[in-house]
């Protein structure tokens, strides 16, 4: 109440009302209330969702439709939890995601950590055109070789494989790949190489035992990065798989069926137990190695 | 056997000497399995589809052989050019990319100005930012189609709770408003990360500007306006390509909400089902080449406006 006061006597004294502001205890404590109130706000909005799909999983199913709606399960229980894990539907799907997101994880390494080591440290000619090829592979759109793909996994008999996905989703994971650890190689000093050379090592040698522990937490970054968008990945995999065994689990989180098998009953409760056992893996590994992901992430960014 | 911190020493380099030739050698070796892949997975499938772009291939049993049909799918009678289903999903996917880039700019900008003042708990914060980011689009999506259900959704609750919506006419959301469902998922997701990308172009700002423009009595507002902004125009750029180009090839959110309804559908949507669903492989890649084209039509407006900037 007292601001409005202020305010008036402060519109006479124009000079003295900034300081005079500025030092109101009254002001200071909006100040910081509106701060805090607005972090509050976007801790909440970032987290609500989540913690709905987790009080969800716990209620009941029957109790999910229940009006009023309750914000806290009054009787929690693990039932969608053991539902879903009852059928091999969904335990199969988590299985097919691990081996697909693991393969290409290891693909895109492997096959990255090499190149990255010939982009970074070796000075050859063409060396700028590739690392711009692969720049430019990164904003790909995948749709736009989705038809040529199509025919590709059917005349290499990869459709309705699992096969079919590890191969595309290098599309989208090893120039990224090739990319981050390109920068980490090129970041580390040369002595250690040339002792190294100076002890009679080969270029192999170099590589695999001075310069890949070296960029370490750059193969750990990028792998989760690679395995993530692997593991989210949902345009190619409803497009070249069929059969509900080899469904990746972004594939069967939709396609899951009630007891019913009524497709009006959506088993609401189920899907997101599911969700809550697919995202948390991801959310604890993310938290982990946050620093390290935010690093990666922006790098591109910052660098404009 | 020098690297590329070393570079040997030739005075005259007339000949490449034979270190060198090796060393050019093993790095196309090393780069051969890239080279490989890339080549595999991404270059032959790009000019197979323009190649197929000009038949009629087909994949349903029985049809005809492929055919060259020349330009016949592009601006033929019934050809993209004549193609409403196809001019509605570009006009449903850039209504979807101006709303949810234009809001997750925004939200974006303050939350990373919020974050970027120093406080206990940033760190926390930061990590919570990190959330939505990390869960599956298509498992994102579920969660809000629960959230947003008619009558047991917790959207709606809290909307009545609130005294926003009227208890007995709650909108259906998803029928009454799909652009805005879709797009809520969108913003809720990517925000988050938008603002990571700021917050990172706001942290390499030199505090020292903020305390000069103090001392020459700015206030808070001018030196938001007249440092802060034009020196995170960089980052702001680089963000707002990379959130348009992923806006415009959107297909998951849309996909999990509403399947191939046509009058929800995306470029992206439109193109999978002509492909998968109708074995269209011929049309499906003449649609492909014209979202490619599309999207360029976008990079080229960024890249234009960079240069007007940089000029400027």
């Amino acid at each position: 109440m007292s601001t409005v006061a202020e305010r008036a006597t402060a519109r006479d004294r124009p000079v003295a009302r900034r300081l005079w502001l500025r030092r109101s205890p009254v002001r200071r404590f909006v100040g910081r209330l509106g701060f805090w109130l607005l972090i509050t706000v976007i801790f909440v909005y970032a987290l609500f969702p989540f913690y709905w799909a987790v009080r969800s999983a716990f209620t009941p199913e029957g109790q999910l439709f229940d009006t009023p709606i309750k914000y806290f399960p009054s009787h929690p229980t693990l039932t969608n939890f053991r539902e879903i894990f009852s059928t091999s539907f969904f335990t199969r799907a988590l299985l097919n995601s691990t081996l697909v997101a693991g393969s290409v994880t290891l693909m895109a390494l492997v096959i990255g950590s090499l190149a990255a080591y010939a982009l970074g440290r070796f000075r050859f000619r063409g060396r700028s055109a590739v690392l711009y090829l692969m720049l430019s592979m990164t904003i790909f759109p995948q749709i736009a070789i989705l038809g040529a793909l199509y025919t590709m996994m059917r005349d290499f008999h990869l459709y309705d494989r699992l096969g079919s996905l590890i191969l595309s989703y290098m599309i989208f994971t090893l120039p990224f790949t090739i990319e981050v650890l390109t920068s980490f190689m090129r970041a580390l000093p040369g002595d250690l190489e040339e002792a190294a050379y100076v002890d009679g090592a080969t270029p192999l040698q170099v590589f695999y035992k001075v310069l890949l522990p070296l960029i370490a937490p750059g193969l750990v970054t990028t792998g989760l990065l690679a395995f993530i968008s692997a593991w989210n990945e949902y345009l190619y995999a409803i497009s070249f798989i069929q059969s509900t065994d080899k469904y990746t689990v972004p594939l069967a989180i939709t396609s899951f069926v009630g007891k019913t098998g009524s497709a009006f009953q959506v088993p609401w409760g189920q899907i997101m137990a599911a969700t809550v056992v697919v995202t948390l893996p991801l959310i604890t590994a993310t938290l982990i190695l946050q620093r390290r992901i935010l690093a990666g992430l922006t790098a591109g960014a910052v660098k404009g | 056997m020098s690297s590329v911190a070393t570079p040997a020493p030739t005075p005259r380099r007339r000949r490449r000497t034979r270190l060198q030739r090796r060393q050019t050698r093993l790095a196309w070796l090393l780069l051969l399995p890239a080279l490989a892949a890339v080549a595999f997975v991404a270059i032959y499938p790009l000019g197979k589809t323009v190649y197929q772009s000009f038949t009629d291939q087909e994949f349903l049993a029985g049809v005809s052989p492929t055919k060259w049909v020349g330009l016949h799918n592009y601006f033929g009678a019934s050809g993209i050019w004549h193609d409403a289903d196809f001019r509605h999903s570009i006009v449903v996917t850039i209504k979807f990319t101006l709303i949810t880039v234009s809001f997750e700019f925004v939200l974006g900008l303050i939350i990373a100005l919020v974050v970027n003042s120093s406080f206990r708990g940033r760190g926390a914060m930061r990590a919570v930012m990190l959330v939505p980011w990390a869960i599956p689009t298509v498992v994102a999506a579920q969660m809000w189609k629960w959230m947003l259900d008619d009558t047991f959704g917790v959207v709606s609750d809290l909307g009545k709770k609130a005294h926003i919506l009227s208890r007995s006419n709650a909108p259906s959301w998803l029928a009454d408003h799909p652009l805005m469902s879709v797009s809520a998922v969108d913003i809720w997701k990517t925000t988050p990360f938008v603002a990571l990308l700021l917050l990172a172009g706001l942290q390499v700002i030199p505090t020292d500007l903020y305390e000069a423009a103090a001392v020459d009595g700015a206030n808070k507002l001018h030196q938001f306006w007249r440092i802060t902004l034009p020196l995170l125009v960089p980052a702001i750029l680089v963000t707002l390509i990379f959130r348009t180009l992923d806006a415009l090839r959107v297909f998951d959110v849309f996909y999990v909400f509403f399947g191939n309804r046509p009058d929800t559908q995306t470029m992206a949507i439109y193109d999978q089902s002509t492909i998968v669903g109708d074995g269209l492989v011929g049309y499906g890649a003449a649609l492909s080449v014209a979202i490619f084209l599309v999207i360029s039509l976008f990079v080229v407006i960024y890249v234009t406006v960079m240069r007007v900037g940089d000029q400027a």
